[in-house]
């Protein structure tokens, strides 16, 4: 039973992480209808950024953090939006799959050719020495991943649901044309989105440097796992994202512990192959309307 | 005679007689695209015709390979394994294409992806019958009787003769009403509906033929190297196929054998930096996607036109585009 309850606590704490990538992942599709293949290596990007500024430059760690979500909501938030989403938005959803394919492609490649095809070690930001509660042992960096998750993911629920910027969105997620007509900048918001993603992926990056070493190729796995978390959860909710990404994390560190390691990946598939068929809008997802 | 069926005898034509002074190396390397082509067109009709995304092309692949593989260590023909592979891919393209008909893109681009990641992990961990990481080496090339493939040229000759039943079965199917009916369904889905196309079994059959051809590529793609094993089947290889038939020009019939080409024989020019390769490629897909939608065969079809503009206004054609 103990045993039980640690690996939970440990896949509540990876299944954090996933959950923020998710969460961007589901902000990016309700408000521009983009589906991004890029969303593992929107992680591993700035993931090598904090290592520059942390690990190179030496910068203190606050400073090192606050610089790196700086460069990726520039350069993965603003920048793809302007030179890439904005011109292929009128386009349909294909167009944009494709290319965020070729995008995750480039910044995977191009870390490899020309930083590194070795994994980059990262220094523990919290404490790895175990906590007793009983019989119960967790590590320090578990419970501060999850306390560290749960207040940004609680500053962009308030944000969504308490702002006008936040109304302005889901005004948009909801009807595009008419949020338009009320006079929204919708091209202004989707801007937005991509700049929040991109925040949210640096965090989760900054988060699980530590845990995973830093690599070029780890973005393929962790985009995944966020896919599997949003269709789970419900591909056009926050909180199914959220729900999506928990039950991802610890289903994978059970049955990697309890079944088999070989198939660590394949259980979360199974979950979502059943929520295909069952529940296609997702666990805690609302059905969408016919649209193109 | 239109533009594409000249352009399809001639490309016949050619792909007989040239190969004959190659060398092995060369040879080897126009039979995989060849292979290459029948996959590619497989995945054009499913996604550049019908606009349904698969990314588990390697997937339906590997159903063919592993089917020549594991039958012909039983010492069953050849085209007996074939035609198994190409019946289980096109079954499983059916059984993957029935959520098609009821979700939208995201959902099923994300299907084909679990997909493909559940059957590499099948084929890495079903060691009695997929031999696990190290696959099936030996697999034997088609032999009628006293008749032998064996040889690298009698092969490619092999693989050619197939890829022409594809191509001609694949020209037959685009410019018949299912031809239409595909592209109908791409354009706009609730107008084709309204029109009186069936979705639901034009969707299935656009996804389910694009497996077969898979099937099929994989079946020759086993015995053109000898060995095979899981790693050939990844998710990876499924966007390669999809950024192939992209660089070719989505829903052009001449798109594959252009994307198969560039796809084969530009990592050969930039050999031994396999990164170098891989960073250009994607540079192109998102440049092709912002700036060419139609892919390199848009760009030809550019260069045709604006040489031709003097002496006739219009171009008519028949071939199915």
């Amino acid at each position: 039973m103990a045993d039980f309850v640690q690996l939970s606590v440990a896949g509540v704490s990876i299944g954090a992480i996933y959950a923020m990538a998710a969460i961007g992942f589901v902000l990016l599709w309700q408000t521009s209808n983009t589906i991004n293949f890029a969303q593992g290596e929107f992680v591993v990007l700035p993931a090598f950024a904090m290592v520059l500024f942390f690990v190179i430059f030496r910068l203190p760690f606050a400073a090192a953090m606050l610089a790196t979500v700086l460069v990726s909501t520039l350069l993965l938030g603003w920048g793809v939006k302007q030179l890439l989403v904005t011109r292929l938005l009128r386009m349909g959803v294909l167009p944009l799959v494709i290319a965020t394919i070729g995008l995750s492609l480039l910044i995977r490649y191009s870390l490899q050719q020309f930083w590194t095809p070795l994994a980059l070690p990262f220094p523990a930001i919290f404490s790895r020495d175990p906590i007793r509660l009983g019989t119960i042992v967790v590590s320090l960096e578990e419970i501060g991943n999850i306390v560290f998750a749960a207040v940004v993911i609680g500053a962009l629920q308030l944000f969504i649901t308490r702002t006008k910027l936040g109304w302005a969105m889901q005004a948009v997620a909801q009807n595009r044309t008419l949020a338009s007509v009320l006079g929204i900048n919708v091209s202004r918001l989707v801007t937005i989105t991509f700049m929040l993603n991109a925040a949210l992926t640096a965090v989760a990056a900054i988060l699980i440097a530590p845990v995973y070493l830093v690599k070029y190729d780890i973005g393929i796995g962790l985009g995944l796992k966020a896919f599997y978390a949003a269709i789970i959860g419900g591909f056009n909710q926050i909180r199914g994202a959220l729900l999506g990404g928990l039950l991802v994390g610890v289903v994978e560190t059970l049955s990697a512990a309890y079944i088999s390691s070989h198939f660590r990946d394949a259980f979360a598939l199974v979950i979502l192959i059943a929520v295909l068929l069952l529940k296609p809008e997702g666990i805690w997802g609302v059905k969408e309307e016919w649209a193109s | 005679m239109t533009r594409g069926r000249w352009g399809l005898m001639a490309a016949l034509a050619l792909s007989v007689v040239v190969p004959l002074g190659l060398d092995q190396y060369k040879l080897y390397v126009l039979s995989l695209t060849l292979v290459y082509v029948i996959l590619a067109i497989g995945l054009n009709l499913t996604l550049g015709y019908a606009g349904q995304i698969s990314l588990c092309h390697a997937a339906f692949m590997s159903f063919g390979s592993y089917a020549v593989a594991i039958l012909g260590q039983h010492g069953v023909a050849f085209e007996i394994g074939l035609v198994v592979g190409v019946a289980v891919a096109f079954a499983w393209g059916l059984v993957l294409g029935f959520p098609a008909l009821k979700v939208k893109h995201h959902y099923l681009a994300m299907v084909t992806l679990g997909f493909n990641i559940i059957v590499f992990l099948v084929l890495r961990n079903w060691e009695s019958l997929t031999g696990g990481s190290f696959g099936i080496s030996n697999v034997a090339r088609p032999a009628w009787g006293p008749l032998s493939f064996k040889s690298d040229r009698a092969f490619y000759l092999y693989i050619l003769a197939w890829a022409a039943v594809v191509v001609f079965s694949a020209y037959w199917i685009l410019t018949s009403r299912w031809g239409r009916a595909f592209r109908a369904i791409r354009e706009n889905e609730m107008r084709a509906e309204v029109v009186g196309v069936s979705l639901r079994n034009y969707k299935l059959m656009a996804f389910a033929i694009g497996a077969a051809y898979a099937g099929m590529g994989g079946a020759l793609f086993a015995p053109l190297l000898g060995y095979i094993d899981p790693g050939a089947y990844t998710l990876d290889r499924s966007i390669q196929f999809l950024m192939m038939v992209v660089l070719g020009g989505l829903g052009r019939f001449e798109g594959p054998f252009i994307g198969a080409l560039v796809v084969t024989v530009l990592p050969e020019v930039l050999r031994g930096s396999e990164g170098l390769y891989l960073i250009i490629y994607a540079l192109a897909v998102i440049l092709m996607m912002l700036f060419m939608p139609k892919g390199l065969v848009g760009l030809w079809d550019l260069a045709w036109r604006s040489s031709r503009s003097r002496t006739s206004p219009s171009i008519s054609s028949a071939s199915p585009r």
